[in-house]
């Protein structure tokens, strides 16, 4: 059988060698928390802590501000020491809650739910109080994720377990460690839907998780394991749609459009959490590697703890790193400060020692076709660059650039050095902040 | 601390390939020929080839150096320009031809309009048209102390005797330094695919449609001989996977690149069987770079998920 994959794709070294045989480990934060309102696409968390209050393990500290929004919830117990802009990974300052923590870690109770018990309402109820987003990097609340306009028309549920970007082995722990949670969860979501087939859907340079969920789900009627070919970005919502149905959406199109909802492995974890546990969303898991790193490993995180102290918990610098990146080599953020603190779509840290990009000079485009074979939108990444840099939007949309998913791969593959993904990248979110503008 | 991290766009990893790396790669695939070619025709050929290159990345030097810009040597290109135009030149043409077809790509045809990338024809194929119109004479003629008198091509045009197959495969025979071998350029071409350096999407599709225009046309039916002599001789092998393949100048786009091999194919056709000369492939792919623009732009792919929208789907 052909393997199941996508047209274009890079294959970069992929580094995760480094941490992939080490087990989660749970980190005791020490330091005060931070809790940005912002860490899921659309309206802001507004809090409901004020100065000075003193809050629990699990209590919720900002409530969802519309729809399209999510609740934070505490992580560990202590005062509120402020409600303040402060970094986050983008640069951006964004106002946060300051927890002083008191390490005490008192918690609040939980009440367990029976799914079977549960109707659909109930559910999409619970993941929305848990404050459940998206955590493979783009945090859309889920809950709106999972209320399309006609459930009944979605047919395939996905479990993104291809974890495509290089370094990255959070989802590959998860998967090994607690492939119940995993499952379990997957059944919840598919309550919601009655047509819906679930597919895990993992990349075959994971056998060890593509043997333990088939044994999982071996006598599970409506959940399948299906192996993708080991290529990013395998795991980009658009690419894993194609590649385990063969079908296609664009930009302006929604998974639903296609009959598919797409969740990666720690949200679904955290569904399980939510609704089976009564658990908020509070912890995940986060690889931190690189060659900058002493003991590279995977860390099971309370949101909120800052990253320097998750650098300390893996044994801090061997050597100076020169670029530090929340999340993977290809999409990731370099990081401007690495005082900044974890949330919800955090997937890793990764710190190198040599930041090869910034030695590599820009050449003049020889028009090789590297850009255009490699990119998986199907757009010809050489001349939206062109366009980008000419800051000319009308033929920028005209020739595709709204359909570029920023993966990275043009300026990877790109012999000349040219920096593609960032021209692009800039121009289109010029595009969209004029659309918002005009409404 | 803060202030050391270095902060750029995604993506923090590349590939290991670069431009020069790239170019390398070429000038090691056009060695075969280029030896074959001094084997062939002696000690001139060598000197030939030695002076056009120095001519083209000196040239490039001074160019860059007289604009205050940097020098773009360093990539590799000018070597790789000098290379082909020398295995473009006769064998025994003086060594100022050189000089002048190295100056002419370089200034003209490369740096004039604005250096590497942004040439619209290929620059040795330039230099190389432009010597012919003005040193017909030297420039086709191939006597020289291995062989008197006519190309392969020119003998089957010109229907009196033959030339042996196997002596145009192996590439003894009259011509410019680096055609004949066949084998020689095939060996090159070889080592660019295999370094993926090329595709076969150019190649394939440009001697493929020569092929079978030549069966039609070429008034012998399916004449096997006739047909590997067609395809052997003259500058076809050099020009299909080596000129029609500079990245610069063909088409960007996958369709945009057969499209433009098959009328690479059927022009060099057209020049070789109806044409006064018996050669076409030189005129062919600068034609045929001329056309690149609007080649792209009527072979420009359909965005990933845009399919079905062009095809008269559902509009998002
Ligand atoms: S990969 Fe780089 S050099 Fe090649 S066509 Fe694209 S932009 Fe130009
Ligand atoms: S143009 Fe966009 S989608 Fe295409 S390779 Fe570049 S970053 Fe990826």
């Amino acid at each position: 059988m052909a393997k199941l994959t996508f047209h274009g794709g890079v294959h970069p070294w992929d580094g995760k060698a480094l941490s992939k045989d080490k087990p989660m480990k749970a980190i005791v934060p020490q330091g005060e928390m931070v809790y940005p309102l912002s860490q899921h696409i659309g309206a802001p968390a507004v809090p409901v802590v004020k100065k000075g209050d003193r809050v629990l393990t699990g209590q919720k500290i900002a409530e969802a501000g519309g729809f399209v929004s999510a609740p934070i919830y505490a992580t560990v117990s202590g005062t509120v020491k402020a409600i303040e802009p402060r970094r986050v990974v983008t640069g951006d300052m964004v106002n946060a809650i300051i927890i002083d923590n008191d390490r005490l870690f008192e918690e609040v109770s939980y009440t367990p739910n029976d799914p079977e018990a549960l109707d659909k309402k109930e559910i999409v109820e619970l993941i929305k109080e848990a404050g459940v987003v998206g955590m493979g990097g783009a945090g859309f609340p889920t809950h709106v994720k999972l209320s399309p306009k006609e459930p009944e028309k979605i047919e395939y549920v996905i479990a993104n377990c291809a974890e495509c970007e290089p370094y990255l082995t959070s989802d590959y722990r998860r998967m090994l460690e607690e492939p119940e949670k995993l499952v379990e969860g997957l059944k919840i979501i598919l309550r919601l839907f009655d047509n819906a087939q679930g597919i895990l859907a993992i990349e075959d340079n994971k056998p060890d998780c593509i043997a333990l969920l088939g044994g999982l789900v071996e006598n599970e009627e409506r959940i399948t394991v299906k192996a993708l070919k080991t290529k990013y970005p395998q795991g980009a919502e658009r690419q894993i749609i194609y590649a385990t149905t063969g079908r296609e959406i664009n930009s302006s199109m929604l998974p639903a459009d296609a009959g598919c909802v797409v969740d990666n492995v720690d949200t679904i974890v955290a569904v399980y959490h939510a609704v089976k546990e009564g658990r908020p969303l509070m912890n995940r898991i986060v690889t931190v590697t690189g060659d900058a790193v002493r003991d590279p490993r995977n860390f099971y995180v309370r949101i909120g703890m800052n990253y320097r102290d998750l650098i300390e918990e893996a044994g801090g610098f061997k050597s100076e790193p020169e670029k530090v990146v929340s999340g993977g080599p290809m999409m990731g953020f370099a990081l401007f400060d690495l005082d900044v603190p974890t949330t919800k779509t955090a997937s890793a840290l990764l710190c190198m020692t040599r930041d090869e990009v910034s030695m590599m000079e820009p050449g003049p485009c020889i028009n090789c076709g590297r850009c255009v074979e490699a990119c998986p939108g199907r757009v010809v990444p050489r001349r939206l660059a062109v366009i980008a840099e000419h800051h000319d939007a009308e033929a920028f949309v005209a020739n595709d650039g709204m359909e570029c998913c920023e993966c990275g791969c043009c300026s990877y593959v790109c012999p000349a050095k040219r920096q593609l993904t960032q021209s692009i990248k800039s121009m289109r979110k010029t595009v969209l902040a004029n659309r918002k503008k005009q409404g | 601390m803060s202030s050391i991290l270095k902060v750029s766009s995604n993506p923090h990893v590349r590939s290991k390939d670069t431009t020069a790396r790239i170019m390398q790669y070429v000038v090691i695939a056009l060695l075969p020929a280029a030896a074959f070619g001094v084997y062939n025709f002696g000690i001139h050929a060598l000197l030939l080839i030695l002076t056009t290159v120095a001519t083209t990345v000196l040239a490039e030097y001074i160019y860059t150096r007289c604009m205050k810009k940097k020098s773009s040597i360093g990539d590799f290109s000018a070597v790789v320009t000098g290379l082909l135009l020398a295995l473009n030149l006769p064998p025994m043409a003086p060594l100022w031809i050189g000089v002048i077809g190295g100056l002419f790509a370089i200034i003209v045809v490369k740096m004039l309009f604005g250096g590497l990338g942004q040439n619209f024809m290929n620059p040795a194929l330039g230099a190389r048209c432009f010597l012919l119109i003005s040193f017909t004479s030297i420039m086709t003629n191939f006597d020289c102390d291995a062989y008197t008198g006519a190309t392969p091509l020119a003998v089957i045009k010109s229907g009196e005797g033959s030339v042996a197959l196997t002596d145009m495969i192996i590439g003894r025979t009259a011509g410019t330094i680096g055609e004949t071998s066949m084998i020689a350029l095939l060996a090159g071409a070889v080592f660019l695919l295999v370094m993926k350096v090329i595709d076969l999407r150019v190649p394939a599709s440009y001697i493929l449609s020569f092929a079978v225009f030549v069966l039609i046309f070429g008034g012998r039916g399916i004449d096997g001989t006739y047909l590997l002599s067609e395809l052997a001789g003259g500058g076809l092998m050099l020009g299909a996977f080596f000129m029609a393949t500079d990245y610069v100048t063909r088409p960007i786009t996958k369709n945009g690149q057969y499209l433009f091999g098959i009328f690479l194919g059927v022009m060099t056709g057209i020049f070789r069987l109806f044409g006064p000369s018996a050669e076409g492939v030189s005129y062919a792919i600068i034609l045929g770079n001329l056309l690149v623009p609007l080649i792209e732009q009527v072979t420009r792919p359909a965005a990933f998920g845009k399919r079905a929208v062009r095809k008269g789907g559902k509009q998002a």
